[in-house]
């Protein structure tokens, strides 16, 4: 085997591609989030389609969306190689462990929580995702005034194969810019008024919240970063950033939507 | 056989040096032809197969627990004496040794001695290369202590686990072999013989304590270093698993046990709960530097403690007895161990005992909180204190320590000459296992020195002149002394799985413990150990009839494993007493109340004892003969020990 | 007191085990848990049953070997003890008590409680040394070494090896014994010459041993007699990949 093959097909070789991908996917979520806060803008989702359409059509942004699915299929692949070889590790378990008097419930349950995220993310992943790509989606059409930008007007338009996923052009005559925008927010709006579509986000997006509060420390802990000094900062973000500030309000765009849309 | 111990010719200083340039060497081509023997891993015993590995020689070093690293020199706390004089107050090599033989009360050899102080310096060298922690001041050097017996800092310690560090040094040492195919590694054995082919040691038998397998090992030399007996009292600071056996059968094939009677009790002990008790717990005599050790000053003060009529808080800075620092102003608290531990035991014995056995005195740490500041305090003995919390459920740092002497090491041991050797030729005996180097009483923080003295610096010398002089013949196991050695230790499994009485090995290690404790503990009397002697020969021939011992041989079986080691303990016990019986003078540990000064100290008899007293092993419940082998002070005054 | 025991008992490591209920009568608070099962084995002895095996030795809480597991916990309800140190007045009257062996496919159980945790010397034989021979060695205080790094390499030094790290462990990872060893000569100087050798070696012997893998819980460090830190841990992952990714060293 190689240097390279060895090192990663240690123990602490695979450990660092669990923190590596798991970091990743945390910067990822940051990125992911602060595009989605446009689902809150009063615009009847012009910007939640543009940036729907940047993510999807920017070449770097592409290259980095490939990365992420990479990121995603190894970070649970190697999470059910790391928890076969754990299980191996102790054939016969105890009658009685009592794991809640030293270790955090959260940490103890990585794998149940990494298991609901994962499927979280193959139906939102297929609910928007391969819909966008694939699905045959209406259009939206956005009239804004360029005297006022509060003034919007919307239409639909019909699905046309032949029609460009987004085009943006300012129409001088009419004092108007015309956006035309394959339309997500639709389909965003109308999941979010499903109920148990609603639900499925929080109690996910709340594994998320667990999953991360061990997560990105953990992550930290696995390269080898726990500088004293350092720590107190890495602990806060941890919890308060990725386990608290991230997931809720993930979780509260479909609440918003769902009850006050 | 005339006793020759080997002490080389001329100054005391050049002795060593003068010994190991006429030692002869083995070529190192032939090292490789040679193998070696090594039964037991503490520090003697994993510094020496370290050691003669690195040289090239083949070793297999043998220990009955699943690690070597768990030998029960692990359990040493305090520290490592070394004459560094680092602390630039007076320490030389001379003065260690004179302080060593001082406190051994002049009944260890000079030359052994010196020796000792003299690589005692070389042994902290090795032990920072190997990486051990050691304690260090802020400016990055090493750090040291004082220590009983002595009035200059050079004591080497790590935190309260010196023994453990140090070990842990040897034992990487010895992995390093291991790693490197030179040394063969066996743990969970246990030696049950030693092979004699004409006179000298060719081999062992041992026991594989997973299944039972009796496995016969050859070699061109055997070294024992399998530590001391102390457990003979049944109750002790020793581990659970030391044992008087290895060096017993060794005995039993001629070689002499020189002064059994020599052991130490340690001034600094948790006292004993209840019959449950199976084990005493140690606390480093380090805390005798800044704790304080004191009794009630009456014995109406003491009862009410007791009955727990008065707090110990409560009692008035008058009404305290610092008897040490009455007693012995130079020393203080800080007297050798048996002075300590004699002290204790005449207070309880007056009667102002306290704990609710009576059988404790205090050692008391206010006056240190108050002067250096709990952190301190904390920082220095802060997990011996946690230590006495958990036995007691008592906080020190809010009131006295209880502390009582135990047994603790053992001074005796095979009698071995300067190179070692036992009176076995090629079975050599390293560290606690020998007898040569602490006399009568040993001072702290010495037990470790010694062992790696032995296993580093000796034996790599003196063993190979043996070597070279044998020359490097294959040896192999076909000899049917071989044979015949295993089969006499599969007799006696057989005879110990055959008793089926009533009466479990361990209630007979018990019985024999009381009787040692009370006849040749502390203080011993003629009629005492009169008594004594036909109280343990009653109790191993009951033994041997009504003992309950479980299992077969072919299996994991500890109730076996420990019956055959209180057999032992039955018959060296007797040996013990005629030793003590022997010695009617009063040394170190030895306290015979017959021999006294007017103020209670031991009074020794230079006349007629400065002999070491060799006995030799005359077939079973034969009277064993003694030897003497006379002591010779050239370099030092023989005086009455003062610690004033 | 009066208390129930629910014991592991496998006479040894081909046979499959089972649990086995004793009372243990009349148990004074005073007694360590060991001297409990000496009791026990008492009996045992006298009614011409096989004793419970366990390892055990110097019952003050330094060598290491003895390794139960009680009611869920290595070591038992206290934290920073060994089994040995652990005392009767931690239990209540009439409470059940189970015992079982350190679990981990690389401790097989010799004889009911006892295990075989040789793995562990052999991760130490793999690297854990300095390569100097007896004699020849510098002046002691030759190398100053900073107070600090000496308190910290001795804080990793205190591991006993017992193996309480693995048992509490639910992936029966050994990371933590391993970490303490490789940090103890990793903070040194002595032990920088052979740093990323001795890393990649004990990682490797380690894995051999058929550990599990880390997944930073944190119950060794709850559960370690001698409060050793996962710093180690974290210390150690940083050495190896720096062996392994930054450093051009064999092994």
């Amino acid at each position: 085997m190689s240097n390279f093959a060895k090192t990663f097909s240690s123990s602490l070789g695979k450990k660092l591609i669990m923190a590596a991908t798991g970091l990743f996917l945390c910067t990822f979520l940051i990125v992911h989030l602060v595009g989605n806060l446009q689902l809150f803008k009063d615009d009847a989702g012009q910007a939640f389609n543009a940036y729907a359409y940047f993510m999807t059509h920017f070449t770097p942004i592409k290259v980095v969306s490939y990365l992420l699915y990479a990121s995603i299929i190894i970070h649970a692949v190697y999470a059910l190689v790391i928890t076969m070889g754990n299980k191996k590790a102790r054939p016969i378990g105890y009658a009685v462990q009592a794991g809640s008097q030293n270790s955090p419930w959260t940490s103890r349950n990585m794998g149940i929580l990494g298991t609901v995220l994962l499927v979280f993310i193959v139906i939102h992943m297929s609910n928007f995702w391969w819909k966008y790509h694939n699905a045959e989606l209406p259009y939206a059409k956005y009239e804004i005034s360029l005297d006022d930008p509060s003034d919007i007007t919307v239409s639909e338009l019909p699905w046309d194969a032949k029609r460009l996923v987004h085009s943006d052009y300012v129409d001088t005559q009419a004092g108007k810019q015309v956006i035309v925008s394959k339309d997500l927010y639709k389909v965003v709006a109308h999941s979010f008024k499903t109920g148990w579509y609603v639900l499925l986000y929080v109690i996910s997006m709340a594994a998320l919240a667990f999953h991360l509060i061990h997560g990105f420390r953990s992550a930290f802990q696995t390269v080898g970063w726990d500088n004293r000094k350092y720590v107190p900062i890495i602990r806060f973000f941890g919890v308060w950033i990725f386990g608290v500030l991230i997931p809720v309000l993930f979780a509260a765009m479909p609440v918003y939507f769902y009850f006050f849309k | 056989m005339k006793l020759d111990a080997k002490i080389p010719e001329g100054p005391l200083a050049q002795k060593w040096s003068k010994h190991k340039f006429n030692l002869k060497l083995v070529n190192p081509a032939n090292k490789r032809k040679y193998t070696v023997i090594v039964v037991g891993t503490g520090l003697a015993g994993a510094s020496a197969a370290a050691s003669l590995a690195e040289l090239g020689y083949n070793v297999k070093a043998f220990c009955f627990q699943d690690s070597p690293r768990r030998a029960h020199s692990i359990a040493a706390q305090g520290g490592i004496n070394a004459a560094k004089n680092y602390q630039n107050d007076g320490d030389s090599v001379h003065r260690l040794f004179y302080d060593t033989i001082k406190g051994g009360d002049y009944r260890a050899r000079e030359g052994n001695v010196y020796r000792l102080a003299e690589v005692s310096v070389n042994i902290i060298d090795q032990c920072v290369a190997q990486g051990v922690p050691f304690a260090r001041e802020y400016g990055g050097l090493l750090d040291n202590r004082s220590f009983g017996g002595s009035q200059v800092s050079r004591t080497f310690y790590a935190r309260g686990q010196t023994g453990q560090q140090l070990l842990l040094g040897a034992y990487s040492a010895l992995n390093r072999q291991i790693n490197l195919g030179k040394v063969k590694m066996y743990t969970r054995h246990e030696m049950m013989d030693v092979v004699t082919v004409d006179g000298e040691a060719k081999g062992i038998v041992t026991r594989d304590l997973i299944n039972g397998a009796i496995e016969t090992h050859a070699a061109h030399a055997v070294l024992l270093c399998t530590g001391g007996y102390g457990n003979v009292f049944y109750l002790s600071t020793n581990a659970m698993g030391c044992n008087v056996t290895a060096a017993w059968k060794a005995h039993k094939r001629g070689a002499y046990f020189a002064n059994p009677c020599f052991t130490q009790i340690h001034p600094t002990c948790i006292p004993v709960t209840g019959d449950h008790q199976s084990k005493l717990t140690l606390m480093s005599e380090s805390l005798r530097n800044d704790g304080r050790v004191w009794a009630p000053k009456t014995v109406e003060l003491a009862q009410k403690l007791r009955r727990g009529e008065l707090k110990v808080t409560d009692l008035k800075e008058e009404d305290r007895d610092y008897f040490l620092e009455r007693k012995y102003p130079a020393f203080g608290n800080l007297v050798p161990r048996d002075v300590a531990s004699r002290n204790a035991k005449e207070m309880v014995d007056e009667g102002r005992g306290v704990g609710a056995s009576g059988i404790a005195v205090y050692l008391d740490f206010a006056e240190a909180i108050g002067r250096l500041g709990e952190d301190t305090v904390r920082a220095k003995y802060g997990n011996l204190f946690d230590m006495y919390q958990q036995i007691t459920d008592e906080n020190p740092y809010k009131q006295p320590m209880r502390i009582y002497p135990a047994v603790h090491y053992t001074m005796g041991g095979l009698w071995v000459d300067y190179n070692l050797q036992t009176t076995v030729k090629g079975l050599y005996c390293l560290g606690e296992a020998n007898f040569s180097d602490h006399g009568a009483n040993r001072l702290g923080a010495s037990a470790l020195m010694q062992g790696l003295a032995d296993g580093y610096f000796v034996i790599p010398y003196t063993l190979g002149d043996y070597l070279a002089n044998i020359g490097p013949k294959a040896v192999d196991t076909s000899h049917p002394a071989f044979e015949e050695t295993k089969r006499s230790v599969v007799e006696r499994i057989n005879k110990l799985l055959s008793l089926k009485g009533t009466k479990t090995a361990n209630e007979y290690h018990r019985e024999l413990g009381h009787i040692m404790w009370e006849y040749c503990g502390m203080a011993r009397t003629e009629e005492g150990l009169i008594k004594a002697k036909g109280l343990i020969q009653a109790l191993r021939a009951d033994f041997w009839q009504n003992a309950r011992v479980s299992g077969i041989n072919e299996e994991f079986n500890q109730n076996l494993e420990n019956a055959g080691r209180i057999a032992d303990f039955l018959e060296l016990g007797e040996l013990m007493v005629d030793d003590a019986l022997d010695r009617k003078e009063s040394c170190g540990g030895h306290f015979r109340l017959e021999s006294q000064t007017d103020e209670g100290e031991a009074l020794r008899d230079d006349d007629n004892y400065a002999y070491a007293a060799a006995w030799e092993y005359k077939g079973d419940n034969q009277p064993e003969q003694l030897h003497k082998e006379e002591l010779v002070f050239e370099n030092v005054k023989l005086s009455q020990r003062s610690y004033k | 007191m009066n208390l129930t025991l629910k014991v592991w008992r496998q006479k040894n490591a081909d046979t499959k085990g089972n649990f086995v209920t004793y009372k243990a009568d009349h148990v004074s608070p005073d007694m360590s848990f060991l001297e409990m099962l000496d009791v026990v084995n008492e009996d045992l002895v006298k009614k011409g049953d096989d004793p419970i095996h366990f390892d055990h030795d110097c019952r003050e809480g330094i060598c290491g070997s003895c390794s139960l597991h009680i009611n869920g916990r290595p070591h038992g309800p206290k934290q920073g003890i060994a089994t040995c140190q652990l005392h009767m007045r931690s239990f209540k009257n009439n409470d059940t008590v189970v015992i079982e062996p350190w679990r981990a496919e690389a401790f097989p159980v010799i004889k009911d409680l006892a295990t075989n945790r040789s793995a562990f010397d052999r991760i130490q034989v793999a690297g854990g040394f300095v390569s100097v021979n007896t004699g020849g060695v510098p002046d002691a205080n030759v190398i100053p070494i900073p107070k600090v790094i000496a308190d910290e390499a001795f804080n990793s030094a205190t591991c006993i090896g017992c193996g309480a790290c693995v048992a509490a462990c639910k992936n029966a990872s050994a990371m933590l014994f391993v970490s303490a060893k490789v940090s103890q000569m990793a903070l040194l100087p002595q032990g920088q010459p052979e740093r990323y050798r001795r890393v990649q070696a004990m990682v490797a012997q380690m894995d051999a041993e058929g550990f599990g893998s880390c997944t930073n819980t944190g119950a060794c460090e709850a559960e370690c007699p001698k409060e050793i830190s996962i710093t180690n841990i974290a210390r150690m992952n940083r050495d190896y990949f720096t062996a392994k990714l930054f450093k051009e060293e064999e092994v």
